[in-house]
């Protein structure tokens, strides 16, 4: 493993602004859960200027419907889905104080900005590697949504959950600078 | 005629969907150990190597390796001189519940697409059925995830558009799935046949195993020519750059029409799932 950098969640201006396109991050402390579903309702609430079922000043959302729990485990395998699912909602979500997200695949211009206003960070975690990363997280709530299935919002435990950061609050972009590096 | 009983059926498909699901091949685990020899990247390297140990962690433990346990696809081959007693679709439906159900995989269907809610149990399949010589039924079931799925596509070219043209297109077609379909990716192209045939041999192609190359020397090369292209892009796995972007591609062929020219590209992750049982 390249050497990573420990922070804990939720996270302050300062942890973001430490962080740069391809560091390795163990991340510590509570997450958030939630997919497109979900998103489109904090969105619609966030609209309306009512209250939402999470904070999300500080925090971290994890792009993530896990697998069913078997007897005996705390979660079911819980890798990231692609994020760009959630693009139409995430600057809205980053205007309310949304720190950190956690997910695979490009992001698009307008969220990239908006984690250049707000301050923000993207981390991607290994698509597929789910029963890898469920090792991870040490405990499990459902805090919103729980009609959504493995859509719900969930707030997570985590403990040095391994990502690695894809977009900065600087306007670097992993996916842009390592297919030029490592282009033939 | 041979009578095959449908319960045979049903736990056959069962067992098929949760070994899919837990148990990754070893063409495509010797696959992540080639390419960790032969990736740049650090950060490649330490993603391959997080993805042996997901499949050795999801082996051990009897779990799913995604989260993502797929659209359940089950390919029917089935002998002339045998007969499933009972309704064979139900039978292939019932063994995707049970097994779903049973193996605490993910259930990922709506009803409906468009005013649908979750199914619960992942089913209905999709069912592709071919008859074969013999009295043997032999079941493929190769969960297939969104992810990856979404990447794919289908393009009515023109003849003149040839060879080159379709590599053209597979590389363009990886190159715009970028990180989204998981890297290192498995790549299905169908040349060939009708609009809604060529995706099917494209999804066919995806049930060779990592390094099995086209019996006919043209289309080996031509794959070995793309995977080549491909790991030339600097994608990487996880779209993080490096060398490694795909694992393998597999190519299908069907006669065309005289005016017709379909392509299509199915992407597959590194989870490619599939296995068979023959009864
Ligand atoms: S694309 Fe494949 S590896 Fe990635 S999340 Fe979907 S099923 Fe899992």
């Amino acid at each position: 493993m390249t050497d990573a950098i420990r922070i804990k969640a939720p996270l302050t201006d300062d942890d973001v602004l430490k962080l740069k396109i391809g560091d390795s991050v163990l991340i510590t402390g509570k997450i958030y859960t939630a997919r497109d579903a979900a998103h489109k309702r904090l969105f619609e609430l966030a609209q309306k200027g009512e209250k939402l079922p999470i904070e999300l000043k500080g925090n971290v959302i994890y792009y993530a419907g896990p697998a069913p729990t078997k007897p005996g485990y705390i979660i079911g395998p819980a890798g990231p889905t692609t994020s760009g699912r959630c693009d139409p909602y995430t600057p809205t979500l980053l205007a309310h104080g949304l720190k950190g997200m956690i997910g695979k695949g490009v992001r698009s211009k307008e969220v990239r900005d908006a984690m250049q206003k707000y301050k923000a960070v993207y981390f991607t975690a290994t698509g597929g590697a789910a029963a890898l990363i469920s090792k991870n997280i040490k405990a499990v709530k459902i805090v919103a949504y729980e009609d959504l299935g493995p859509e719900a919002i969930r707030e997570l435990e985590v403990d040095n959950f391994p990502v690695i950061v894809a977009n900065d609050a600087f306007g670097g972009d992993l996916y842009q600078e390592g297919i030029k590096k490592y282009k033939r | 005629m041979r009578e095959v009983s449908s319960q045979v059926i049903v736990d056959t498909v069962a067992r098929l969907c949760m070994e899919a699901n837990y148990y990754l091949g070893d063409d495509v685990i010797k696959a992540f150990e080639q390419g960790l020899q032969k990736e740049e990247s650090p950060t490649g390297k330490d993603i391959l190597n997080q993805l042996l140990k997901n499949a050795q962690i999801a082996k051990n433990e009897n779990i799913p390796i995604c989260q993502d346990c797929g659209f359940a696809v089950v390919f029917l081959d089935l002998g002339t001189d045998a007969c499933v007693k009972g309704n064979i679709i139900e039978a292939v439906n019932e063994g995707v519940r049970k097994g779903y159900t049973e193996g605490y995989l993910r259930k990922s269907i709506v009803s409906d697409p468009i005013r649908g809610k979750n199914t619960g149990d992942n089913t209905p399949a999709i069912i592709h059925t071919t008859f074969i010589p013999g009295d043997k039924i032999k079941i493929t079931v190769a969960p297939k995830g969104g992810g990856s799925e979404n990447m794919s596509e289908v393009r009515m070219g023109k003849p003149a558009d040839g060879i080159e043209g379709v590599k053209t297109f597979v590389i363009d077609r990886v190159l715009r799935s970028s990180a989204n379909p998981c890297p290192p990716i498995v790549v299905g192209v169908g040349i060939g046949g009708t609009f809604e045939y060529v995706a099917f041999l494209a999804k066919k192609a995806l049930l060779r195993n990592v390094g099995e190359r086209h019996p006919d020397p043209f289309y080996a090369d031509v794959e070995k020519e793309l995977l080549q292209s491909i790991n030339n892009l600097g994608i990487g796995p996880m779209g993080l750059g490096g060398r490694i972007t795909a694992l393998d591609v597999f190519i299908e062929t069907h006669p065309r029409h005289i005016a017709s020219f379909p392509v299509a590209v199915n992407i597959n992750c590194h989870v490619a799932r599939h296995k068979s049982a023959v009864i």
